[in-house]
């Protein structure tokens, strides 16, 4: 804080001092379930039922991941839940590709290429982002027997598609209202159409929404449990379903290490890796400024 | 052939009506300047022209060509926007040349293209760079490089000055001017600056409220408005707009000014510009539309054939603008102002005798604004 102009009070200190120490317990407070969860993930069973919560491991182990990953039991099944985490890809990379894709398209469309309506129809799209998932299992599970599409991951894809265009319409919808309508004329006066202004005009300056929608997106559908639960089968199910099935499948010794090793590995790491890869390009593209006509 | 013709164009948002039978030719070369208050249509006309607005009723002929329902880019014509517009993620070279990509130009014309737009302008250093990397007048010369890339049939120009500072707007005035007589294109301005306007235009459109209200030639536009709006919009400082009773005076009229004094003014009409309709207006209140150059020191002449007539007043505010002085005199009801030599010694409070030209005068209907003479 070099470049604030203050008066170093003793009381200034003081106040100074009492600051940090609150922002600093705040952050421990934040941070104290996953130390606890990494921590504990990697401790031999031995020393959790003899140790308190938050002493360190003495003999740290890889065993419980290896075990959460390929042997621990999910209901009648012994596989971990290695295959249920790419099933979870298999679902999260379409569903936030297809959303993604699709509410550029219609931010662009309900932006620069306004129509009779379109306020309307924006307005009618955002009413998505309000309703309860729980409203639509019924309607959607019929939805989906009709398309044949029960069960399945592409099903699955499909409803997470659905919910999440409401919400991806709205940020590129908020980022597009943004950019000069005259860069759209000119591009219509220079001889291109619809997808080709979209291509090589509004796209290379849609970085950081891109980014923003694709976190959101993957957080999102990554984190989902009740469409999971709901709308899949035990080959298709997300690794959310299988994490669930895992910490209540009781078989003699509540196996707390491995319960562990299995929520790291789908609550945080996934979801963290993309914010930390895409954070990163996220601010990039916002001080690259080339918005700025 | 014109190259230009608006004919009878209405356009309505809604129950709004923004243009009221707009009807404009112009010919091929031809440096048309629509100007006007902000709100009075000639943006939506611009639009109207670029095919990005459809209009309600009337048609469009670019060449002869009915272009009323074709998209922009079937219109063959080029725009600079007020805003440049310049595409952010491409660098000036690709802005340039994008228009031409699009129209599936061989990519040999296309450096060509860039080359000689880059010549004419003189921005071959910029060509690699990105328009955020840009001085406003710099993206200024780019966004004219973008439509001269292309050959149009005419050039559409929105404002394209308004964002410059003062001296660099004045400067790239000069070069569009220059521009315009080297190529002799054709060229929709648009523009809410009159002296742009009177610089720049081969002709003149002043529009208000949707409607043009005078379509002709720079000099005609300045000298020979035909209503009150048009006369004060072009000129700065506007024209004095001096209230007066019409008389009559031997053969012909005079111009009676009231001031609280008694002292009233009176200043003879030229004989030579008697009008059919004055004689109605015989001791009627009259509006006399007098420029600040139609004044001057007793002691120059105007003009061989006008020898000007006398009027006394009371100087209250002295401006000098360094090329002359702006006098602000209060007379009768209103202030007017006069333009005379950066030589004249006058003090506020002094009197000072002017000489008036009335052979340049107009008078103007107090009720309709309309000209009569």
């Amino acid at each position: 804080m070099a470049n604030v102009i203050r008066r170093q009070t003793p009381a200034a200190r003081l106040l100074r001092a009492v600051l940090y120490s609150v922002l600093i317990i705040a952050g421990l407070f934040y941070i104290l379930p996953l130390v606890v969860m990494l921590m504990t993930s990697i401790k031999p069973l031995s020393e959790i039922s003899a140790g308190t919560l938050l002493s360190l491991p003495q003999n740290p182990t890889l065993e419980p991941w290896t075990k959460a990953w390929g042997e621990a039991c999910t209901g009648m099944r012994c596989e971990g839940v290695g295959g249920y985490f790419w099933n979870s890809f298999a679902i999260v990379i379409p569903a936030v590709l297809i959303s993604t894709t699709v509410g550029a398209l219609n931010g662009y469309a309900l932006t620069k290429w306004r129509f009779k309506g379109s306020e309307l129809v924006f307005a009618l799209m955002l009413f998505g982002c309000f309703i309860p998932f729980q409203v639509v299992l019924l309607p959607m599970a019929q939805t989906l027997g009709w398309l044949g599409l029960s069960s399945s991951r592409a099903g699955l894809i499909l409803v997470h598609v659905v919910f999440g265009i409401a919400f991806t319409t709205l940020f590129f919808r908020n980022f597009y209202v943004g950019i000069p309508n005259e860069l759209v004329s000119a591009a219509k006066l220079d001889g291109a159409g619809f997808f080709r202004i979209f291509w090589r005009i509004l796209l290379p300056v849609s970085a950081p929404i891109i980014v923003v929608s694709v976190i959101w997106q993957f957080t999102q559908i990554w984190n989902d449990f009740l469409f999971g639960v709901a709308f899949s089968a035990h080959n298709t199910q997300p690794v959310t379903v299988a994490l669930n099935n895992l910490v209540n499948t009781s078989t003699g010794v509540r196996e707390y290490n491995v319960d562990m090793a299995a929520a790291m590995m789908i609550a945080a790491l996934p979801t963290l890796l993309v914010y930390v890869l895409a954070g990163k390009y996220f601010v990039r593209g916002l001080t690259a400024g080339s918005v700025k006509g | 052939m014109a190259a230009l013709e608006i004919h009878n164009v209405r356009k309505e948002f809604g129950n709004e009506r923004v243009l009221k039978d707009v009807s404009i030719s112009i010919d091929s070369g031809e440096f048309l300047i629509l100007v006007g208050p902000s709100g009075c249509g000639k943006s939506t006309l611009m639009n109207a022209i670029a095919g990005l607005e459809p209009v309600t009723s009337g048609n469009i002929y670019i060449d002869g060509e009915d272009v009323t329902w074709r998209t922009p880019a079937e219109r063959d014509i080029a725009m600079v926007f007020q805003s440049y517009a310049l595409y952010p993620s491409m660098t000036v070279r690709q802005n340039i040349s994008f228009g031409l990509e699009m129209r599936k130009v061989p990519k040999a014309e296309r450096v060509a293209a860039v080359e000689r737009v880059a010549d004419l302008l003189q921005i071959f250093p910029l060509l690699e760079r990105k328009p955020a990397q840009l001085s406003g007048g710099q993206r200024q010369r780019v966004a004219m490089g973008r439509a001269l890339a292309r050959e149009p049939k005419v050039y559409l120009f929105d404002e394209p000055l308004s964002n410059l500072d003062a001296k660099l707007r004045v400067d790239m005035r000069t070069e569009i001017k220059k521009l315009h007589q080297r190529l002799g294109t054709t060229i929709v301005y648009v523009t809410h600056d009159q002296v742009e306007a009177m610089t720049l235009a081969d002709c003149i459109a002043v529009m208000r409220d949707g409607h043009i209200l005078q379509l002709g030639s720079p000099d005609e536009v300045y000298n020979n408005p035909v209503d009150m709006f048009v006369a004060g919009f072009m000129g700065s400082p506007s024209m004095n707009f001096i209230r007066a009773t019409l008389e009559a005076a031997g053969d012909g009229y005079a111009l009676r000014i009231a001031t609280p004094d008694e002292d009233n003014v009176l200043l003879p009409w030229p004989s030579e510009r008697n009008a059919a309709g004055l004689v109605e207006q015989l001791n009627k209140p009259i509006i006399l539309g007098l420029r600040p150059e139609h004044f001057s020191e007793e002691d120059v002449r105007l003009s061989e054939q006008a020898e000007g007539t006398l009027m006394e007043a009371k100087v209250s505010v002295v401006e000098p603008t360094g090329a002359d002085i702006l006098l602000r005199l209060p007379l009768g009801e209103q202030e007017i102002t006069a333009r005379v030599g950066p030589k004249c010694a006058i003090a506020p409070g002094e009197r000072l005798s002017l000489r008036v030209d009335m052979a340049r005068a107009v008078l103007f209907d107090a009720e309709t604004e309309k000209r009569l003479a």
